[in-house]
Formats: C-alpha cells, structure tokens, sequence
C-alpha cells in the first residue's frame, strides 16, 4: 500500500551530514518525498509502498557519527503521488531547539586527505567536512547556516560550493567548508604582530626545536605550546606565564608515543582518541621522555591527541599545550587580545582568520573504574545536552563562584555550559554574561526560574538576584552540598533518596557557616544534613585556603611540629586568630582538613593553584599502604542518627605517627584510608537509620583517586550502590547541573512562589 | 548586624525603609549631607566597641566625622551639636575624657559645639556611650561635587594609607593578642578639602567622600553605580601601611573595605590631578596621598582592581560579611 508519512527527527541532527543521509536512505529505497532544516531539527516527508516507509524509519536509526537524535515522531498525510526526493532549504521559522553539535576531531577521511599530495586539501590546517570540525566555538546564532557562523566572511570558492550543493558529496551543507583558495589562512606572527616570512607551520616547528614558545590559536582559544622534552623551554614557559606548580598538559602526536609518556588501559585509550579528544589524565611511565616541570612531583600527566588539522601539522613529537593566559586569567580568544596578553610569553604566534566566537577550554577527563570521571567539561563535549526529568519550567541555574558553569534547562534537556572559570575575573564574568545571552538565543530558551547557590557573595548569585528583580522571576537558592549531590543524581538519572557525601574546599552553609565535609539524606527536592565534619576556624578566611599551615594551626597541632617552627614568624597569631573567632569563620570542609594533613607532613604550606595541598598529598601517598587511622563518629545528641566526625583526631594520629618516625608515604596513605572508612562507617550508620542503600558521592575532593577507590571499593563491599560522577565533574564545574535539577524537581512538587521583593 | 556595615544590606535598608518614607530632593541624592540656602546640614550617629582606642575615642570620632561630612559637601564645618546616650553607670571619668577629646577636636576643626543633649538608658541596655553629632557648615564656594559627577578619564586620588581605623579598632577589642604599631587615622579632613578646593579650578574635583563604613571599595561602587561609570584601580598603587597590610593578610581581610575616619577618596578631572595631589601632599594629613586608579567608561558600575600580574579583579560591594568564596 503506498502511504506518505511525515518524520520529525529531534537532537544533533544540523551540520552533521543528516540530510544527505535522509537522501541517500530514501533514494536506495525508492522512496519520493522531500527533507528540509528548520529551527526544530529536520522534518521528512516520505512517501511509497509501506514496507518501504518502514525500513526507512528502521534506516534512521543508524544516522552518521556527529548525529545524536533524541526523539523521532511521525505522522500520517495523504499521498500525493509523483517521484523524487528532494533537499528543501531551511526554514529560520518556529520554535528554536535544533542541536548546535559540538567541535569535533578531524575525521580519518579528512586527515586523509590532509596528507594526500594529490588532493586540493593537501596540507590545508581548515580542512573539514560533515562528520568533522569546529561548530559550537564557530556558531554565532540559529539555524545553523554558514551566515550564522564566524565562517560567514569567507565566500566559497566554485569548487567548494559544488561540493556543499551536491547531496552525494561529504561535505553537502558541511558550513565550514573550505579550501586553500577561499577559506581562511594561516599566518605566523612576531611579537609585534608583524607576519613573518615562510611557510608558517615549518617555522614554527623550528621556533619549538629550537626551544621557543609559540602561541597557537586552537578551536576554542590560544595555546601556548612548548617542547615537552625541553627542559629551558618548559621553565621559560612557567616563568614567563607566571605560573609556578600547575601540571602541564601535553599533546602527543599519536597513540604509540602516547604509550612512551604513559600506561593506557583501553578506556583511556578509547577517551584519548575520541571525537572530544580531551586531556586524559593518565599514570605517567617512570623515564618518560618530559622535562620535569611539565607536572612537578605529580604522577599522573595530562595527555591529549592532535584536535584540529593545524595541531596534525604541527605536533611531530610531544608538546607542552597550556592554555594561553598569563596566571589565571581565562584563556585570550581574540586575536588581538591575544596579542597583547601573550606578547611577554610566546615567541610568535601561529594564527588565522578564522574567528573564534566561544571562549571554550580543553576538557580534562580521567578514567575510573573504566568509566570517565570528568574534571572539566568544556571543548568536544558542550553543548551536548544531558537528561533531566521531563516538564517543569525553563530554568536558568547559575552555578557556582570558581570553576563556575550555568545550564539552562528545559524539556527534559540540561545544557550544561563549557568551563567558564574564575568569576572574580572581570573577564570571566563577562563570557558568563555573554555565554548565558548566546545559549539562550541558540536553544530558545526563556528561563521562568533563576537557581543559584546561597553564598551571598557569589558573582553568580548577585547575577541572579539582579536578573531576578530585572524580569520579576522566581528565584531558587540551592544549597551548594545539596547542589554537588544533586548534580551527582542528575549524572546518574537517579532521582533519589540517597545518601550523599559532598566533601569539597567549602561552599555556603543553610545556617550560614561554611560546609565542605557533609553526609546529606538527599532527593533532588531537598535534603537533610545528617552528619558532618566538627567545624574547625578557618583563621584568615580565604588566605587559610591559601596557605594550608593555617589549617595545621586550626587544628592545634603542637607548636613543636616542623610546620609550626617553618612559620614561627605568625603561628602564635595564627592560632589566635582562630581561638578568637575573629577573621576566622568555622568550617566543617574536607578539603582543609587535608591541607592540615598536608602541612603537617610538609608536603606544602603555600598553595599556587587550588587544591594543590590535597593533590599533592595525593600524590605522595603510597597506594599500597593497607591500614588505616580509626575513625569515630559522635552522636550529634539530637536523639538521631546526626553525628559529627572529630577531624582533629585524624590529625592527632597523623602527628603521632609522624613523630613515631613512619615515613610520610605511609602516612599519607593511611590518612585517606581513614577518610574513606570514614565514608563507608557514616553510610552504614545511616542507612541502618534510614534503610537507604545507595550513596552519591561528590564534591571536588572526590577528584582524589586513591579517596574515591577507597569509599567505593568499602562502599561496593559493605553492600552500597555507589554513585559517582560520569558525565560532569564532581567538582563544582557541575554545581549547575545540580541546581537545574533541584529546581526542576522543586518545580514539579510545588508551584514555584512570587518573585522576591 | 550586617545592615550596620556599609555595605549592600545598608544601602537596601536605607532604599527599603528611609527612602521610602522620607523621600524628597535635598535627600534623594544620598550625598553624606544635604545642601541648603548655602549651608550644608549633616548628622551622624557614633557607635563603637571598644570606647578608647590607640589614637582616639568615640569623642575624636563623634567630632571628626560630622566635620568630615560637611567638609565631603564642600563647605566649611562651623557648629556642632551633641547628643549623649549614656548607659547607667558610664564612668564620668570615662565622660571626661570623651569630652575633652570633642575639645580638642572640635577646636582643630574650628567647630563650636553650640547644643546638646543627654539620655540615660538603663544599665546593659547600651554599649556605655553612643554619640550623635549633627553639624552645620558654610559652602563659601558654589559646589557641584556629586556622587553621580564622575566621567571618563577623571583620576582617583586617596588622601593616605588605608585601613588604619578599622584594624586598629579590631585589635583593640583584644581579642588577638596582637600588638601593632597602629593608631586611628581619625582627623578633620576639612584641614585638605580647602586647599583641594583652591587648587583645582571650578568643576575640575567632581567628588569627595571620607572612605568610613565599607572602605575605599564600598564608596567606589557608589560612585560608579551613581555616575554610570567604571573605575579601575591599580593593585600597587594603592597605599596601605605595613601594620596594616600585616594585620589583613593575618585576618584575611581586604583593605579596601577597612574603614578609614580621616581618609578621603577624590574623584578629579584629569587636566587637575596634578595639581590636587600637590595640594594634598603640601598638608601632613595627606603626605601619603596617591592616585589609585581611574575612572572609565566601560563597564558601567564596576569597580575592577588591576593585579599585579595584569589580572583584573572585581572589586564588588559586599552583601554582608565576606565568608570565602573558594570551593
Ligand atoms: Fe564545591
Ligand atoms: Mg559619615
Ligand atoms: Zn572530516
Ligand atoms: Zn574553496
């Protein structure tokens, strides 16, 4: 029987190659019909002998690489008769929920053609197609149409356009499509932004052999890139970026070289060489050919595979890729701005005229368990949606204050935003600014509901506050631990209850005081705090955060330690300080009570990155170290299950030992296997008061490996289900998620209130 | 507590609740004082823990800070009034000495205290003595200083290291034993406004402001709220004792949100600036004064503070205590 039925095919389905797909699918079938864009995704009509119509709707399931499709719907229309099938142009029209796709890694075909002497392409840094390429950093609104990406300046050449036009080609309706004859070029720059004579890869592969620096405009900002064996071009690097422990990552130029930096189990290998291809932090091989201050006195090594056809070019051997910025400003973007901010660091600039529209960063992931635990979530990975419960308003969370990402949230999809960073920075509360404008016009969404942390000082929340009273929407403070959890529940598509460990620096408090080592009875809706950390001052507030000794102090560790007569200059007022209260708030963080550890076992005083204290520590424990401190768990005294841990007998047994003369290794060791069994002994306690049986686990301090094997393995073994983060970072780069989600949920049970004052 | 200090919870009180009731033009513009028929008319209520502090005590403060005020407007402070709220029990000794300091103040700053009056509360229903002074001055020069006068270019003048008040005041409360070669920076800022004033043509100072509650920072904000304008100040630049620098770094505190009692802020139109540092240095009190950032165009609002290693901080007004940020 001949029948024509009209498809709609929702999700990533524009830019990726999905039209010509349709045709080919349908002209193999002899189907008659048509396939269009719209601002919705695609719509297909088909038409021909039922069977037919069925084996094309099968067909469209299996859709080309880029491709994500969520939701296909059908419907039936009358016949209309005649033959064809035709590719329809777009219509701008309707509502906005077309999937912009994320950038992707140069596909084998073009890489192929990238190395093919014969090819117009040979050589090209641009070359790109359907299946390959930068979209999210280059889309500048919706539909996505060449016009509404930075490629809209270059007008193609009669060779490209013949391919763009030809549905049998790869790269029909590909818009960043491009050739050495129209698209956008390469140059190599002086310091002084003159254009240096030469083909600009060789001699900037020379610059590096000879231990220069050079700037390299990537897909979502500037690298400064480094040879990795050099040991004067790495130091020159820190010092002239001004940045002094933070772990390089490194871009190798293929797998086998890869595996000379470090060992690779199979997931690992499976992320390195991924569309996303983020850094991979991976154990590094004892003599692997790195300068020494690519990732000082770290064992892991962040790794990461050649991207875009300029890194194909380039990387010959091992590179050091950092971000282009000095200290901790956001990476430069601008072509200009990058010259004026990288001039005192690189030695020229490899760049083009392609403009970059998002500031996006490298994402940086590691594997767990075979699984991927991000740490940040940015290039290669956003805008993919990730799922949250159908219905509710359009929510716009704002996330938290460092490592800050927003979501916007609406049917059933959560759009996480890539990395955006530090807020303080006039520059980074600008991309958030901007980054909140741009993905409300490419998904069409009008948030009804703001959510936000509960720290007041937030740059975040002050945003929402403001847009709030601006627009009179409703505002949903989240609790920053309930927020870590809740994000662990959405990463999971859990809904809860659960018992959730949220252990991180500190965050805001419902009672206004600083948390960070919390045990939580949570669903999305809300929580209860049911046991945490004894609060400890945190004498001078940020500058304890700083400056780990302090937290030695807080703790009142004998002023005959080491890390008491290493700052005898202010121990005495440090301590005073945190017997008066004064300037030094109370917390109950996990993170501070391992910068007590830390400095006590002079692993650092002085932190030069966040949570460095912790990460080394990490690091200098040994993972073979079996025994564990004992850990006790207070009755809150509210007749209860609450309890309180006394951190400070975890420090004590850390002093004991130290002055028993155990080496540091072991003691560091036995100190997370106490933090641990201190995971496992709360949850047991709680669900023998609750019943409940599975645990999220979240907060940046489970970014520490040997921490996280310890509570799970304990967690898996005491008869928990364990859940820990897969698809945004535990850290609080996936604080939005969790607000989105709570206020979603929050939404869904009662109606959301007036809008404040 | 926090609607007491300086910040965004007082300046929603004042909109909220003074505002609202009391709205009418000599107020609407929030300036420390309002101007008059050539008579600027400010009040100020003193509270402070401890009473007596190196340098000063609430009488010097009480004196000071009205003056302060009206000099803020312009004009030259010429009465005061006083009013005492004393707890039952205050030491009159303790009076004394509170009284002698207001002479003494009150005579630098060429002020007659010419009212006053007294209240006793019951005992333990006040801090032993708050004073209220309210004072009145002569604008002898037509002013146009205004929160909202600020432009693009204008060069931002302090008149001395920062911050001395407030961490003297905190280490005065003895909680820390810690001992800190620092005095209160309380002192009559009409003594620099004057020759400011006469130094700078007409029109050239847009604004004046003693950095009290909140600090440098909060009054900043103020300004480029109120002037729709940005202001960048430059991290090095900006004078802060080594005490002082000691006992923040020890307190993680910001200097620039530490009160002052006897430093200003001037706003200055560039083509002066020169000429204003001049005439304040030429004075003790602003020996130490230095240009500390700038006013610009972009983005209208905020107060950034550019780092040492180029960074560009927000420097935001705080909505209560500061707790750390950092997760
Ligand atoms: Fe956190
Ligand atoms: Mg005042
Ligand atoms: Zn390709
Ligand atoms: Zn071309």
């Amino acid at each position: 029987m001949r029948v024509r039925t009209g498809v709609r095919v929702e999700g990533v389905v524009q830019g990726v190659g999905f039209r010509p797909f349709v045709h080919g699918l349908a002209t193999t079938l002899g189907l008659a019909g048509l396939v269009g864009n719209d601002a919705g995704g695609v719509f297909i009509e088909v038409e021909g002998e039922d069977d037919a119509v069925d084996r094309f709707l099968r067909g469209l399931r299996a859709p080309p690489p880029l491709a994500v499709i969520e939701r296909i719907t059908t419907r039936p229309l009358p016949a209309e008769g005649g033959g064809g099938f035709a590719i329809v142009g777009s219509d701008a029209g309707g509502r906005r929920s077309a999937l912009v796709s994320f950038d992707s890694a140069t596909c084998p075909a073009c890489l192929r053609e990238l190395r093919d002497p014969a090819d117009r392409r040979h050589g090209y840094p641009f070359v790109n197609c359907t299946d390959c390429g930068p979209r999210f950093t280059i889309v500048t609104d919706v539909p996505y149409d060449r016009p509404n990406t930075t490629m809209a300046g270059f007008a193609m050449c009669a060779d490209c356009a013949a391919e763009y036009h030809d549905p049998a080609d790869r790269r029909f309706h590909a818009q960043p499509v491009c050739c050495p004859a129209c698209g956008p070029r390469l140059v190599l720059r002086d310091r002084e932004g003159r254009e240096r004579a030469g083909d600009p890869i060789e001699e900037a592969r020379g610059l590096l052999r000879r231990g220069g620096i050079v700037a390299v405009k990537g897909v979502g900002g500037y690298h400064l890139a480094a040879t990795a064996a050099d040991r004067a071009a790495v130091a020159a690097l820190r010092a002239r970026k001004h940045r002094e422990d933070k772990p390089f990552a490194v871009m190798a130029p293929d797998l086998p070289s890869v595996r000379l930096l470090a060992d690779l189990e199979p997931a690992e290998e499976a992320l390195l060489t991924s569309a996303a291809r983020p850094i991979v932090l991976l154990r590094r091989r004892a003599g692997a050919p790195l300068a020494e201050a690519v990732a000082p006195g770290n064992r892991s090594i962040g790794v990461l595979l050649p991207y875009t056809p300029l890194h194909h070019l380039l990387v010959s051997e091992p590179l050091v890729m950092t971000s282009g910025n000095v200290s901790d400003e956001p990476i430069a973007y601008r072509d200009e701005d990058a010259l004026a901010r990288l001039r005192d660091i690189a030695d020229a600039f490899l760049t083009h005229d392609r403009p970059i529209h998002v500031r996006t960063d490298d994402s940086v992931v590691r594997v767990f368990q075979g699984r991927e635990l991000p740490v940040r979530r940015s290039r290669g990975y956003v805008p993919r949606p990730l799922p949250v419960p159908v219905g509710g308003p359009a929510v716009l969370a704002c996330g938290a204050e460092l490592k800050n990402t927003f979501c916007l949230a609406e049917g059933g999809r959560a759009f996480v935003s890539h990395h955006i960073g530090d807020l303080e920075n006039y520059e980074t509360l600008r991309a958030f600014r901007e980054g909140v404008g741009h993905f409300e016009r490419l998904f069409g969404i009008a948030p009804a509901v703001l959510a936000h942390d509960l720290h007041p000082e937030y740059l975040s929340t002050k945003y929402a506050v403001e847009r709030a009273e601006e627009r009179e929407l409703p505002l949903i403070g989240v609790q920053h631990h309930h927020a870590h959890i809740a994000a662990c529940l959405a990463d999971n598509e859990h809904a809860g209850p659960v018992i959730g460990v949220a252990f991180d620096g500190t965050g805001y408090g419902a009672d206004g005081t600083l948390w960070g080592g919390e045990f939580l009875l949570a669903d999305l809706t809300g929580f209860q705090r049911a046991g945490h950390l004894r609060p400890v001052p945190l004498p001078g507030g940020a500058t304890a955060i700083r400056e780990p000794w302090r937290m030695a102090a807080a703790y009142g560790v004998p002023a005959t330690l080491d890390v008491a007569r290493r700052n005898a200059a202010t121990w005495d007022q440090v301590v005073a300080v945190g017997r008066a209260g004064l300037g030094a708030p109370p917390t109950s963080s996990v993170g501070r009570l391992f910068d007590a550890v830390a400095a006590v076992l002079g692993v650092r005083d002085r932190i030069n990155y966040e949570g460095q204290a912790a990460v080394e520590l990490e690091q200098c424990a040994d993972p073979a170290e079996g025994s564990a401190y004992p850990v006790r768990l207070d009755d809150a005294g509210d007749g209860g299950p609450s309890f309180v841990v006394p951190g400070a007998e975890l420090v004590q047994a850390v002093v004991d030992d130290l002055l028993a003369g155990t080496p540091v290794p072991a003691i560091a060791g036995r100190f997370h296997n106490a933090v641990g069994d201190l995971v496992v002994a709360a949850a047991v306690r709680l669900r023998e008061a609750t019943g409940l049986t599975t645990v999220a686990l979240s907060g940046g301090v489970f970014q520490n490996l040997l921490l996280l094997k310890r509570a799970v393995t304990g967690l898996e073994a005491a008869g928990f289900a364990v859940l820990v983060h897969h698809r945004v970072p535990p850290n609080d780069g996936g604080i939005s998620l969790g607000q989105a989600a709570v206020a979603i949920a929050r939404a869904a049970t009662e109606p959301a209130g007036p809008a404040p004052r | 507590l926090s609607h007491g200090a300086g910040g965004k919870a007082t300046h929603n009180l004042i909109e909220a609740v003074f505002m609202e009731a009391f709205r009418n033009p000599l107020l609407e513009p929030l300036e420390d004082g309002a101007t008059v028929n050539g008579l600027a008319f400010s009040t100020d209520s003193f509270v402070v823990t401890p009473l007596f502090f190196p340098g000063g005590n609430i009488g010097d403060l009480a004196v000071n800070g009205t003056v302060n005020d009206l000099a803020m407007c312009g004009a030259r402070p010429r009465h005061l009034s006083a009013g005492f709220i004393l707890e039952e029990g205050f030491p009159i000794a303790d009076l004394r000495r509170i009284t002698e300091a207001m002479a003494t103040a009150a005579e630098r700053a060429g002020v007659n205290i010419v009212t006053g009056d007294t209240k006793v509360v019951q005992r333990g229903k006040g801090d032993g003595c708050y004073i209220n002074t309210t004072g009145i001055g002569v604008l002898d020069r037509d002013s146009t200083l205004s929160v909202s006068a600020a432009q693009p270019g204008d060069v931002v003048i302090v008149s001395g290291p920062i911050g001395e008040h407030g961490i003297t005041i905190m280490l005065a409360r003895g909680e820390l034993d810690i001992e800190a070669d620092l005095t209160s920076d309380t002192a009559p800022l009409s003594e620099l406004t004057a020759p400011l004033l006469d130094a700078c043509p007409h029109g050239r100072v847009r604004f004046l402001r003693d950095a009290t509650r909140g600090g440098v920072a909060t009054i900043l904000n103020e300004l480029a709220e109120a002037s729709k304008v940005s202001v960048v100040l430059e991290e090095n630049a900006i004078p802060v004792r080594t005490a002082v620098r000691g006992a923040c770094e020890l307190l993680g505190i910001d200097p620039l949100y530490v009160a002052c009692e006897g430093r200003m802020v001037a706003v200055v139109a560039e083509p002066a600036a020169d000429a204003a540092l001049a005439a304040l240095r030429s004075h003790p009190l602003g020996a130490e004064a230095a240009v500390i950032g700038r006013v610009g165009a972009d983005p209208p609002g905020l107060v950034l503070l550019r780092t040492a290693f180029g960074g560009t901080r927000i420097v935001d007004v705080l909505v209560g205590d500061p707790l750390p940020r950092i997760c």
